[in-house]
């Protein structure tokens, strides 16, 4: 180890401790505006008040969003985890040319502009006729989550050993019934992870839902922007603090059964 | 034999139907609406929008915002990820939340809290005068800096991750090999670290250039609609002007644009990969 290795390595050191502040920058923002008494967002708070957290209760409208994107959220992220299981499958397994081009085709949707994807989805709906807007919304997440979980469980299978499914299919199971006893209790880690980052991506998504939208299916997305734009109080940091809790506890659920360095693989 | 296998290749058409019909089949629909002026089928929405100066400077800015975008994160991530690897128990822990956490608040809710910083009375200014950094409040809100500060933030773990997952996995004897055999550190660096950590930096800078390129809540809510990017520009001309055309024209730029980064960083990351 030489002085400039040292130098090197705390100069690392550093900046990754500089990074991790930054990165944490807008929760504590958010958590510390939760709970000011003004009306207004001002930092450091005035005065400390659980007053935007009552307030929660009877915004209208929240509630509604709230359960519209946990439901879009849920089964967009089950109907990908079927697909994504199917398609990986195939690529892991399969005897076909173009098995990188499927790989990339699936998990593509990840890189394209999310606007764009939104308009295109816009005119071909109508152009086919689908005016339901919970349809519309369900059909668009999917296409959001699916390269999540796609890209979770290709990574994950390219190190399963399927040797242990051919070995119960031998025993006498049939094939679906060896993936769901087999395969998918071994790579439980990765279904957890991509379906975890697939969830998220759901609940968080604006540019897609936006052009899918109708009065009565808003998300949270983009009830919280509509607030924002017509009355910034701190009821929204509140909020926003009630789901940061949530993460946290499925983070802990998370880092207590897969670990969190396997989480992020 | 043959046909167990085939039907195993066939697991793969339901999701390959659904994203060809929900998403490949409309995004073609949407290039050859951009073909279509009011006056038959050309290029004509195109010459349109490139002969416009005001379009060119947005698409411009939208260019170099997510270029700095992701310089600032691959600047900030590269030595994080270092850092990282040789991180154990609770350092190892911080990190991970750190990147981890943020993706559960909304980026809704993140912008905004970037755009209470930069206010000219926001916590950011009280901060620079209070350490002595600045004599008075300094105009950040609704400025391109800001912009690529809050957006790097938001992008930053999708840079952090690909490149702790090669340096984790980078053999640390090898520089030191290498140092034995009388490398300097720059040498060492230039021809064995950065070589064998370059696929990580290709995968995430292509992955955050592409969100950023594209990005338009953060845009909106921290510089506004003086300050346009492609994204708004789509927003606008389908939300509020009704111009159909136009809109389609610029998404059907940013999709190329988009396409561009995918393949070209795919070419890269197999030639990379070819070469080890």
């Amino acid at each position: 180890m030489t002085r400039t290795d040292e130098i090197f390595r705390a100069i690392s050191w550093v900046i990754g401790i500089g990074c991790v502040i930054f990165l944490m920058l807008p929760i504590v923002i958010t958590v510390a505006a939760s709970f000011t008494s003004s009306p207004v967002y001002t930092l450091p708070p005035p005065d400390w008040s659980l007053r935007w957290y009552k307030s929660l209760a009877h915004k209208s409208g929240l509630l509604d969003a709230v359960m519209i994107s946990v439901n879009l959220a849920l089964v967009s992220t089950v109907i990908s985890l079927v697909l994504g299981t199917m398609a990986a499958i195939a690529v892991a397994r399969g005897r076909f040319h173009g098995k990188q081009a499927v790989a990339t085709f699936v998990v593509s949707p990840l890189m394209m502009p999310g606007l764009v994807v939104g308009v295109a989805l816009l005119q071909f709906f109508r152009e086919i006729g689908l005016r339901d807007a919970y349809w519309s919304l369900l059909l668009g997440h999917i296409v959001i989550t699916l390269p999540f979980v796609m890209r979770t469980l290709l990574a994950a299978m390219g190190s399963f050993d399927f040797s242990m499914v051919d070995a119960a299919r031998t025993l006498g199971l049939s094939y679906p019934k060896a993936i769901a006893k087999v395969l998918i209790p071994n790579l439980a880690p990765a279904y957890l992870t991509g379906g975890l980052f697939a969830f998220l991506a759901s609940m968080d998504n604006y540019p897609i839902s936006i052009f899918l939208t109708d009065a009565r299916n808003k998300t949270l997305p983009i009830k919280m922007l509509q607030y924002l734009e017509e009355q910034p109080d701190p009821s929204l940091a509140a909020m926003s603090s009630g789901l940061i809790l949530l993460a946290v506890i499925v983070l802990l659920i998370g880092a207590r059964t897969v670990g969190l360095n396997k989480m992020i693989q | 034999m043959i046909a167990r296998l085939d039907r195993i290749s066939l697991l793969a058409v339901p999701a390959l139907v659904f994203l060809a019909a929900i998403y490949a089949l409309p995004l073609m629909m949407l290039l050859a609406k951009s073909f279509q002026g009011p006056e038959g089928t050309g290029i004509s929405a195109y010459i349109e929008f490139f002969s416009d100066p005001y379009n060119l400077n947005v698409l411009w800015r939208t260019i170099r915002v997510a270029l700095l975008t992701t310089l600032l994160a691959l600047l900030i991530a590269y030595p994080t990820a270092f850092a990282m690897a040789r991180a154990n128990g609770i350092w190892l822990t911080v990190f991970l939340v750190a990147l981890v956490l943020p993706m559960s608040l909304g980026v809704v809710v993140k912008a905004f809290a970037w755009s209470i910083l930069f206010r000219a009375n926001g916590a950011l200014n009280e901060f620079m005068q209070w350490i002595g950094l600045t004599s008075g409040p300094i105009r950040m809100m609704f400025t391109e800096t800001a912009l690529v500060v809050g957006a790097a933030n938001v992008f930053l773990p999708f840079m952090v991750l690909p490149i702790y997952a090669v340096v984790r996995q980078l053999n640390a004897s090898l520089p030191d090999a290498a140092a034995s055999l009388g490398a300097t550190p720059l040498f060492r660096f230039t021809h064995v670290t950065l070589p064998l950590t370059l696929p990580g930096v290709v995968a995430g800078a292509a992955f955050v250039f592409s969100l950023s390129i594209s990005m338009y809540v953060i845009p909106s809510l921290i510089v506004g609609e003086r300050q346009q990017t492609m994204s708004m520009l789509i927003a606008r001309s389908f939300l509020y002007l009704r111009d159909e055309t136009l809109g389609s024209t610029i998404s059907a730029i940013l999709l190329a644009i988009a396409v561009a980064v995918v393949l070209f960083s795919s070419w890269l990351a197999g030639r990379l990969g070819a070469r080890q």
